[in-house]
Parts: structure tokens; C-alpha cells; sequence
């Protein structure tokens, strides 16, 4: 049953996804049974036997309107379910000064930590239980950042600033592959986000970001346009600012 | 109604118009239906091999593919990323723009809507011929990308920009550029098709067939019509302005020049998904005229059919946002469509109960048209269902783009359409060509075709589910599917075995067409009036006059008549007392 099922989830908001992908599929699930079992019944009920003469009825006004209402109630309720985990993935981010910048290109994600310029290549280090916001940027096609067990998915727009989120709850090494098409290198396109203990965040941080390492807000902004530095109100992403 | 005395005028003035008018530059729109139903199966076979291709890699990445060391010389037939986007990106664009489409609106469009309505033939018989022939060119120009430097589009059948708009993005440049012309020229023809069926429909029905006594097909392909005279154009224009962008030096979509690469998504989706409900509605139609017809039985809920039918094509305007609900679209937007997805969902949900309801209490007769018609109602269930995952905003951002969706999409184009495009082909084939088809290949067709349909597709949710991405080269590349590859190798047989069971539909499609038993007037004793002409009908569908309808298209089992079946055009003398004319 595992091997059928999905990923592990390993962040915050991945259990809100998940409840509603276990309702739809308990919904649709018994739907599907329901419909099948009518269907076959009959089928077999029905089958055309000597002497018998079908039923002439052109329909049923009370079953109209029961089979449009009953559908019309069950995805009313979806519908309201999805709106609260929708608004708090998308259309918000929870307050964090840890801001990764993520620029994609054919066929890597290049990654800039807080308080550094350094680039990191298909690799990125948070530490677990804390908020990071990513700041997508794509520098050719349209790219996706999906990490499977974060439950994440967005597309890198190239002229945007996209501005994601993520909290991961449990350490670890995961991995992160591009899933939108972006050339013949696609398949491949892949890196690996490194989740740590804070305290082994820190101490790879002191040893990879080096002496650039100070906090994020009094980095000096660069002079490259449309850096992640850039508040997030002057984002063109559509995004909700915190 | 004046178009009945007009064309009743010329029956006699016809005469013998020689090989080319009749088999080729015909205007006759039986023929034409033949010639698009010819083109689509062809680009089926093309279609379906570019998928094992696809499946193949997916199964046994990087292996050497049997027979393409022919085709992929450099490489001893072992598929290249680029050539793998190229298959899979040439699949789809086959499958939907020249199979699907050609078949279900071009084929069936053109066979049953004057035959069935009562009309000696389309309202524009010479832009009919020039809508297939138009098709027909932009077939051509398709094909021709596969022998260009650089080979054929690799942009996936979306064309995502700037990935499509940039030819040093995918190494591909004039293979994107025929893809371009040839949709282009696909939309003039499309156009053209839509504009005679819509005014056909409107003003060439036969006395006594008001809107409300219309067979559901013809329901179905008015509607699809009106969907491809406003969605198509909308492509129309976007591969134009992709066009430009590669070879004129404007930018609309590439974000170097100021374009903007959301706004290809608008454009195409603002398309896709209408053309989405331009594959199934047809099948709807078809699946709604063979239940009763085996079911002996009338369609249950006509109006509620038809009406559905209508909310679909409204709605599917207003739902296109779903294909983008991570794509950097304003998530408030996002919202909204979530909205009218789910509720474009009710009407697809009353048609199947209709479905059901027209079973119950029935007389079915498992005749390989049935078979075909209650696998489409079964299929289309699924694929229906699981779109409601996608629907949920939350739920899709982890399922987008991954083999979840090429399972929805496939159980709602081969499940939904493809089915019914077979079970139309049984249902008319009589009629279309004169003959009967054979019982046993029908039946081993279809029952191979159901069976590793589903083999086929329903492992793909699981992998979906698992994360496995679309349109990737080699799963095995990604730790975290190898545990699952053992479904790709499973969904490949099962894939080579649909694809071996429709041998018996070519060699059924053949011999019938010239050794089959010659049809009688009326095989499936059917109400509609396709069945009171001649099979096949001779040009102008009629003898000397054409049929008056006196009631609704689906009154079998009625306890007053003698016979199960009640055809439209029979008058009610015994009890009216009078003919009406």
C-alpha cells in the first residue's frame, strides 16, 4: 500500500494537502463504486431476454433534480474546504527573514542563501522548523520547483518574481526535481534540499556562506537587477505581501 | 421550409460528375466525412506508434528501440532526450488536432448532421470541401516537420513560452515553426467546418424536426461547432503571434523583448479547454444515440441532455484558469476557477445518472457498438472523477504535471473520445459504407482495446500519485521513483498490447469495407432518419422526397406501437387519422 501512495510528507502545510487529497478519494472512491455497481447491475439485470419489453419512461423530473443537487452539495463542500488551505499556501506567506533566492536555467537551480552571494548549484541548506521563503526567478524558460515531500509546487517565470514557501518539519535530504518542461534536459534537472537541525545549519552555514554571513536585513543590496533582496511588495508575482 | 424545395429541385438535375469530383474534390458531404475518417485513422497509426516510443523509453530508458535503429541512425535506435520531447510533444498534437478532431467533428459532423436533420447535404457544400482539404494540407505541413533540420516541435503539445518562442531553447527551429503554420492553417479549416454545421443545423432541417426532436449527436456537434468557431480562432491567433516571435522578431511572449509568457498560457488554455469539451461532446452525442437505440429504450432526461450539454460549452469558457493554478497566475484568480470547475462538474455528473437512468428497465443488446458506448459512459466516470482532484487547488499543486494528469487526460480523450469514435464507426459503418462489420473482431477488438486500455492508464493515477513527472525522459534518473518503476514497465506491455489489439479493428475495417454483408436499409431498427435513406445514401440522401419528422428521435418500446422502434419520419396515421404535411 505505501509503494501506492503518496510521498512521505514532511512540511507544514503537506497535511493540510493531504487531508483533502484522502476526502476527494474516499468521495470519488465511493462515487466510482456506486456508479460501477449500478452500471453492471444493469447490465446484467437488463440484458436482452425473449419476451420482455423495455420500460418506455422519458425520465424522472424528481431524479433531475436530486442528481443535480446532491453532485452540486458535495462539491459546494469541497470547494469551501479548499479554500482555507489554498489562501494560507498560496496566497500568503507566513512572516520569515530567511529568504533563499532561486534562479532557474536551463537545466540547474542556482541557489543563494541568506546573507550570502554565494551561488550553490542543484543544492540549497534550511534548517527544519522554520519558515523559508523562496524567491523564484527563472533566467531562460518556464521551470517548476516541485520537492515531492514538501508538497510544493511552483513555476519560475522568467521576467517574475515569484514568491513561495515552505516549513519542513522533519531533517533530512530531499529530493528536488524541475516539473515543468524546459528543454531536452529536463529529465535530470534535479537537486537535493538539505534539511538540518538548527544547530547544524548554523555550523554549515559558518563553514559554506563564509564570512558574508551576517543577517538578512542589513545585506547591502546588489546592484543586479530584480535581486531577491527587493521587498516583496515590488514584486510583480501577484502575490499577497505579509 | 424553403431549403427542403429548393434541394428536392435539384435531385433531378443530377448527373454523373466523374472519379475526381466524387472520390477526391468531392463536395458530397458523405464523402468528405469518409476522407476526414480515413485521414484520422491514419494519423492514429502514427500517433499510436510515436506513443510506444514514448513508452518504451519510459519502460527501458536508453535501450536500443526494435526497428527505429532505421529512423535513429546515429544512435542505433536508442531515443535522445530531444527526439523523446520530440515523440511525445508529435503524439498529442496528432492524437487531438488530427485524429480526434478529424474523426468525431470532421467524420461524424459531416455524416450525421445532414442525414440526420433530413438535409440533402451541408448548407456550403463547396466550403465543406474546402474545410477537409484545408485539414487535409495542414496534415501535410505537420508531417513535413518530421524531415527538417533540427526535427519536429519539442515544446510539448502547450508550447509552453519561451521554451517554444526561443529556438535555441530546444535546439528546434523550423520543426516549431511548421507546428505554428500548420495549427494555423488546422483553425482556418476547423473554421470553415464550424460555420456550415452551425448553419446547416440552423436552417436545413426537414419539416417536423424543431430543435427539441434533434438526435443528441446532432445536439452534441451544434454545440461543438459553436465551441470551434469561438475557441479556435483564439489558437489561431496565439500560434501566429508564436510565429512571429520566432521569425519576425516580435515579442509577445518572450520576456527578453518585453513579452509576457503567461499571457501563451492565456491564450492557449483560453483554447485548450474548450477544445477539451470539443473532443468529448461529440462522444457525449454518440454515447447518448447508441444507449437507446441497444437499450431499446428512449434516452432518459432528453432535455436534461440537452441542457447539460449547453452548460458544459458555457462553462468551459470560464474554467481554462485550472491549467494554471502554480503557474505564477494570480492565486485569487485561482480561487475563482476552482469555482466554476467544480461546478462544470454538476452537468457532466447529470448526464452520466441519464446514462444510467436510459439502462435501467432496458432490453440491452450487447452489440459491439454498445459495447464500445457503455465502455465511453464507464471510462468517461473515471475521468471525470478524477478531475474533481485537479479541481481542488490544493490537491493540484502537488498533482500537477504529473502522470495523474496523463491519466485524467487519457481516460477523458482515449476512454471518453476514442471509444466513441469506435463505437460511432460500428454504429454507421453499415450506413457510411453500405456493409456490415464483422461481430467477432468487434468483439475482440473491443474487448483487447477495454482491457489494456485500463492496464494501460489506470497504473499511471498510482504513479502520478507516487510523483512521477510528465514529460520526462528517464524516471530513473529521480530516487524516488526507482521504487516504482515497475509500473512503467507494466503500463509499456500493456500499452504494446492495445496497441496489437487494434489489428483486428484495421483487418475488421477492411475486409467489411469490401467483402462485409451488404446492410440493409435499417440494421439496428433505429428511429433516426439516417435510416430511412438507402445505405450508403446516394448523393442528395433521398429519393424524390425528403422525410417529415413527427416526433422525437428516440421513442422505442412504446407500448401503443406494434414494433419496439418508432421511426421519426413514420406518420402517426393510425392514430392522428391524418397525415400531416
Amino acid at each position: 500500500m505505501l509503494d501506492w501512495w503518496l510521498p512521505e510528507n514532511v512540511s507544514t502545510y503537506g497535511r493540510d494537502i493531504d487531508w483533502l487529497f484522502q476526502l476527494i478519494y474516499a468521495i470519488t472512491g465511493v462515487t466510482f463504486i456506486l456508479v460501477t455497481v449500478a452500471l453492471v447491475a444493469f447490465l446484467i439485470m437488463y440484458r436482452d431476454r425473449p419476451g420482455r419489453r423495455a420500460r418506455y419512461t422519458h425520465g424522472n423530473t424528481t431524479l433531475e433534480i436530486v442528481w443535480t443537487i446532491v453532485p452540486a452539495l458535495i462539491l459546494v463542500v469541497l470547494t469551501a474546504l479548499s479554500a482555507p488551505a489554498w489562501s494560507r499556501i498560496k496566497m500568503s506567506q507566513p512572516p520569515s527573514d530567511f529568504v533563499v533566492e532561486v534562479t532557474a536555467k536551463q537545466f540547474n537551480w542556482q541557489v543563494k542563501h541568506p546573507s550570502s552571494d554565494k551561488v550553490f548549484l542543484d543544492e540549497m541548506h534550511v534548517p527544519v522548523n522554520q519558515v523559508v521563503l523562496v524567491d523564484l526567478k527563472s533566467q531562460d524558460v518556464i521551470h517548476s520547483f516541485f520537492v515531492p515531500q514538501f508538497r510544493i509546487k511552483q513555476d519560475a517565470v522568467p521576467g517574475r518574481t515569484i514568491r513561495a514557501w515552505f516549513e519542513v518539519t522533519k531533517p533530512g535530504r530531499y529530493e528536488w526535481p524541475c516539473a515543468e518542461l524546459c528543454g531536452f534536459g529536463h529529465s535530470g534537472m534535479r537537486g537535493w534540499i538539505y534539511v538540518h537541525s538548527p544547530d547544524d545549519y548554523k555550523k554549515w552555514a559558518a563553514e559554506n556562506l563564509g564570512a558574508a554571513a551576517t543577517p538578512a536585513e542589513t545585506k547591502p543590496e546588489t546592484a543586479k537587477p530584480g535581486d531577491a533582496a527587493k521587498p516583496a511588495d515590488k514584486q510583480p508575482g501577484g502575490k499577497a505581501k505579509k | 421550409m424553403s431549403a427542403h424545395a429548393a434541394t428536392a429541385h435539384t435531385v433531378h438535375e443530377h448527373h454523373d460528375v466523374g472519379f475526381v469530383r466524387t472520390y477526391v474534390f468531392s463536395t458530397d458531404h458523405k464523402m468528405i466525412a469518409r476522407q476526414f475518417l480515413f485521414m484520422g485513422l491514419f494519423m492514429m497509426i502514427l500517433g499510436g506508434l510515436l506513443a510506444l516510443i514514448v513508452r518504451w523509453q519510459l519502460a527501458w530508458p536508453e535501450t536500443a528501440i526494435p526497428g527505429m535503429s532505421v529512423f535513429l541512425k546515429e544512435t542505433g535506435g536508442i531515443l535522445e532526450p530531444s527526439t523523446y520531447n520530440m515523440a511525445f510533444t508529435m503524439h498529442a498534437t496528432i492524437m487531438i488536432f488530427f485524429v480526434i478532431m478529424p474523426i468525431l467533428a470532421g467524420a461524424f459532423g459531416n455524416f450525421c448532421i445532414p442525414l440526420m436533420i433530413g438535409a440533402r447535404d451541408m448548407a456550403f457544400p463547396f466550403l465543406n470541401m474546402l474545410s477537409f482539404w484545408t485539414t487535409f494540407s495542414a496534415g501535410i505541413i505537420m508531417l513535413s516537420g518530421f524531415f527538417v533540420e533540427g526535427g519536429h516541435a519539442a515544446a510539448g503539445w502547450t508550447s509552453y513560452a519561451p521554451l517554444s518562442a526561443v529556438a535555441q531553447y530546444t535546439g528546434v527551429n523550423w520543426g516549431q515553426n511548421l507546428w505554428c503554420i500548420s495549427l494555423f492553417v488546422m483553425g482556418i479549416g476547423s473554421m470553415m467546418g464550424s460555420i456550415n454545421y452551425i448553419t446547416t443545423i440552423v436552417n436545413m432541417r426537414a419539416p417536423g424536426m424543431h430543435l427539441f426532436r434533434m438526435p443528441l449527436v446532432v445536439w452534441s456537434l451544434f454545440i461543438t461547432a459553436i465551441l470551434l468557431l469561438l475557441a479556435l480562432p483564439v489558437l489561431t491567433s496565439a500560434v501566429a503571434m508564436l510565429l512571429f516571435d520566432r521569425t519576425l522578431g516580435t515579442s509577445w511572449f518572450a520576456p527578453s523583448g518585453g513579452g509576457e509568457p503567461l499571457l501563451w498560457q492565456h491564450l492557449f488554455w483560453y483554447f485548450g479547454h474548450p477544445e477539451v469539451y470539443i473532443l468529448i461532446l461529440p462522444a457525449m452525442g454518440i454515447a447518448s444515440e447508441i444507449l437507446p437505440v441497444f437499450a431499446r429504450k428512449p434516452i432518459f432526461g432528453y432535455h436534461a441532455m440537452a441542457f447539460s450539454m449547453i452548460a458544459i460549452a458555457f462553462l468551459s469558457w470560464i474554467v481554462y484558469g485550472h491549467h494554471m493554478f502554480v503557474s505564477g497566475m494570480s492565486p485569487t484568480l485561482g480561487m475563482a476557477f476552482t469555482v466554476t470547475t467544480m461546478v462544470i462538474a454538476v452537468p457532466s455528473a447529470i448526464k452520466t445518472f441519464n446514462w444510467l437512468g436510459t439502462l435501467w428497465g432496458g432490453r440491452i443488446q450487447f452489440t459491439v457498438p454498445m459495447l464500445n458506448a457503455v465502455a465511453f459512459v464507464s471510462m468517461f466516470v473515471i475521468g471525470g472523477l478524477s478531475g474533481i482532484f485537479m479541481a481542488s487547488t490544493p490537491v493540484d499543486i502537488y498533482i500537477q504535471d504529473t502522470y495523474f494528469i496523463v491519466a485524467h487526460i487519457h481516460y477523458v480523450v482515449f476512454g471518453g473520445s476514442i471509444f466513441g469514435a469506435f463505437a460511432a464507426i460500428y454504429y454507421w459503418f453499415p450506413k457510411m459504407f453500405g456493409r456490415m462489420t464483422n461481430g467477432l473482431l468487434g468483439h475482440l477488438h473491443f474487448w483487447g482495446t477495454f482491457i489494456f486500455f485500463n492496464c494501460t492508464f489506470f497504473p499511471m493515477h498510482i504513479i502520478g500519485v507516487g510523483g512521477q513527472m510528465r514529460r520526462i525522459y528517464n524516471p530513473m534518473q529521480y530516487e524516488f521513483l526507482q521504487h516504482q518503476q515497475h509500473w512503467n514497465v507494466f503500463i509499456t506491455y500493456s500499452a504494446f498490447l492495445l496497441g496489437v489489439s487494434q489489428i483486428f479493428f484495421v483487418i475488421n475495417f477492411f475486409y467489411s469495407l469490401f467483402a462485409g454483408p451488404k446492410a440493409p436499409m435499417n440494421p439496428w431498427n433505429a428511429n433516426t432518419l439516417e435510416w430511412t435513406a438507402p445505405s450508403p445514401p446516394p448523393h442528395l440522401n433521398w429519393g424524390d422526397h425528403i422525410p417529415t419528422v413527427y416526433r422525437g428521435p428516440y421513442e422505442y418500446s412504446d407500448p401503443d406501437a406494434r414494433e419496439d422502434f418508432l421511426p421519426q419520419s413514420q406518420p402517426p396515421a393510425a392514430r392522428a387519422g391524418a397525415r400531416r404535411h
